[in-house]
């Protein structure tokens, strides 16, 4: 575990640079952890998926798959690739702080 | 008199429908398994049979057959569960009542769930292995495939025996040379991950094994389109793989029969269950074992026969009003065929990643490694799943905990990558 700075506050994170106290998580943190991963600006429909991950982690202890976020969040998985490039509850998930997907082997 | 209803006869229903009906007296429960049909195939046998190593009809059994005396058995499909009644409403309109609900019907797979893929070319030059019907019209496809692309891809995971995918580009590999055709072949292995695997040790060595075979490895490909008349895969990122052959490994969902019950299955069918008691989350009666769980671990028999154990012990505890037993560790075992005879042998749980070393102790079956011993296990296995494994007997030193003793902790520890 590191701490790095991120919005101009000093915030715990593991090795991949996921928050590692969801609770430290701010808007201005999403802004800044989405700009270094080449999002920017982050539109409504970014903040609609990242909300909609934080809510899902809230009621259930994990974030949902890409799969099943395009069949509740309410945004297509075809755009849920264009809005976060290559794995979006992954990229999603870290710009919304809280932990990646739980990995299934 | 406890009534404890099953649904499902596969792997998880019958081992613990056998080991249920040891632990109580005919006059103090009452069990009864339900299936939509009389048929059980052993799954982990589909993989051979693309490859003219087996077939079909030597892997299925009847499920009743399999269930011990004083179990009832009723092959009808289920319409659905109304748990605050707790209640099983069958397709026919009767209804069964229960004190204790176990759902095991394990998890359908969803080729419609993406786009193109069971329309033109389905079963002519678009294969799954993971039907019986898909696995025997591969056969007779990759019987007469001598040149081109032939290409492996998995849709999502988490999918049943998730290094089936990898052991089928082993096998082809290796079929290919046999028949002198392999330098006329392109075989890639395409996946959603970041590597040949999820966790980082067994990722590097099998990741090795597919490049000194010549496999390419397409990593963080999601497929969003199959174009079967065209022949290419399409990711949700535009990326194309041409193939003129493709198995693919569809999406998983749970039973639609949880889909059709209210509360009781999350967004794709699966029952949310606690990871260590096996209990659901959705109501206290209910408990969830195998694909039909909704839980961060492969969907395997290993780990369907692992939980077997500590779903016993909790569902005696629960009728009998006493806390219950968190054990279950996420233990899971897969023997990973690499053709050429020989195959590997992985162990892992929860926690522990797939490590090299020896199992169950110092002295046993070598790990992460290719062997001719591990290949004979591998064999050697069908017959321990019907005489041994569904029955519910104990198998000499294979526990439900994952063993330590033989296993090698690696110097560096790493994050696993996944999607």
């Amino acid at each position: 575990m590191t701490v790095d700075t991120i919005a101009g506050v000093p915030v715990d994170v593991n090795e991949e640079g996921f928050l590692t106290d969801p609770s430290m998580w701010t808007e201005a943190i999403a802004v800044d952890l989405a700009r270094r991963e080449g999002i920017d600006p982050m539109t409504d429909r970014h903040w609609q998926v990242v909300r909609f991950m934080r809510a899902e982690y809230e009621a259930k202890g994990t974030g949902p798959t890409v799969r099943v976020l395009g069949k509740t969040s309410g945004v297509p998985v075809k755009e849920l690739y264009q809005l976060f490039p290559k794995g979006p509850a992954k990229l999603a998930a870290k710009i919304a702080g809280i932990p990646k997907p739980r990995g299934c082997i | 008199m406890h009534r404890i209803v099953i649904m499902g006869g596969g792997t998880g229903g019958t081992l613990t429908a056998n080991r249920l009906r040891r632990a109580y007296g005919w006059d103090e429960a009452e069990i009864t398994v339900v299936d939509q049909d009389d048929a059980h195939v052993y799954q982990p046998g589909l993989l051979f049979v693309p490859f003219g190593l087996t077939q079909p009809e030597d892997l299925t059994r009847p499920r009743g057959r399999q269930l011990h005396h004083g179990i009832s058995y009723r092959t009808t499909g289920v319409d659905h569960v109304d748990i605050d009644s707790r209640t099983v409403v069958l397709v026919d309109g009767s209804t069964i009542p229960y004190d204790v609900l176990i759902v095991a019907t394990g998890s359908v797979l969803a080729p419609e769930d993406t786009d193109g893929l069971t329309g033109a070319g389905w079963m002519e030059r678009v294969f799954t292995f993971y039907t019986p019907e898909g696995a025997a019209g591969l056969e007779a496809a990759l019987r007469d495939f001598d040149r081109g692309r032939l290409v492996v891809d998995v849709v999502e995971f988490p999918i049943k025996c998730p290094v089936a995918p990898l052991e089928f580009c082993f096998l082809a590999d290796w079929f290919l040379r046999e028949r002198g055709v392999r330098d006329q072949v392109e075989l890639t292995y395409a996946t959603p991950l970041d590597g040949a695997f999820t966790k980082p040790v067994a990722a590097r060595q099998l990741g090795g094994m597919l490049a000194e075979r010549g496999i390419e490895l397409v990593t963080e490909f999601n497929v969003g389109e199959v174009d079967g008349v065209g022949g290419r895969l399409i990711s949700y990122d535009d990326r194309e793989l041409p193939f003129d052959l493709a198995v693919v490994v569809p999406a998983h969902n749970g039973s639609p029969c949880i889909v059709a019950s209210p509360g009781l299955g999350d967004e794709l069918g699966f029952v949310p269950t606690d990871e260590h008691t096996l209990q659901s989350t959705v109501a206290p009666e209910v408990f969830a074992v195998g694909d039909a769980a909704s839980l961060p671990i492969s969907k395997a028999g290993s780990v369907t026969h692992f939980e077997g154990e500590v779903l016993v012990e909790n569902v005696q505890r629960f009728l009998a009003g006493e806390p219950l037993d968190a054990s279950y560790d996420g233990h899971a075992n897969c023997f990973i065929e690499t053709g050429f005879h020989k195959a590997m042998l992985i162990d892992f749980n929860y926690e522990v990643e797939p490590l090299p070393g020896h199992f169950p102790a110092e002295v046993g079956l070598p790990l992460l490694k290719e062997s001719h011993l591990n290949h004979l296990g591998k064999l050697m296995f069908q017959w321990i799943y019907w005489h041994s494994l569904l029955p519910g007997r104990d198998l000499p030193g294979v526990h439900s905990a994952m063993p330590t003793a033989g296993k090698k902790q690696p110097a560096v520890t790493e994050q696993g990558g996944s999607s």
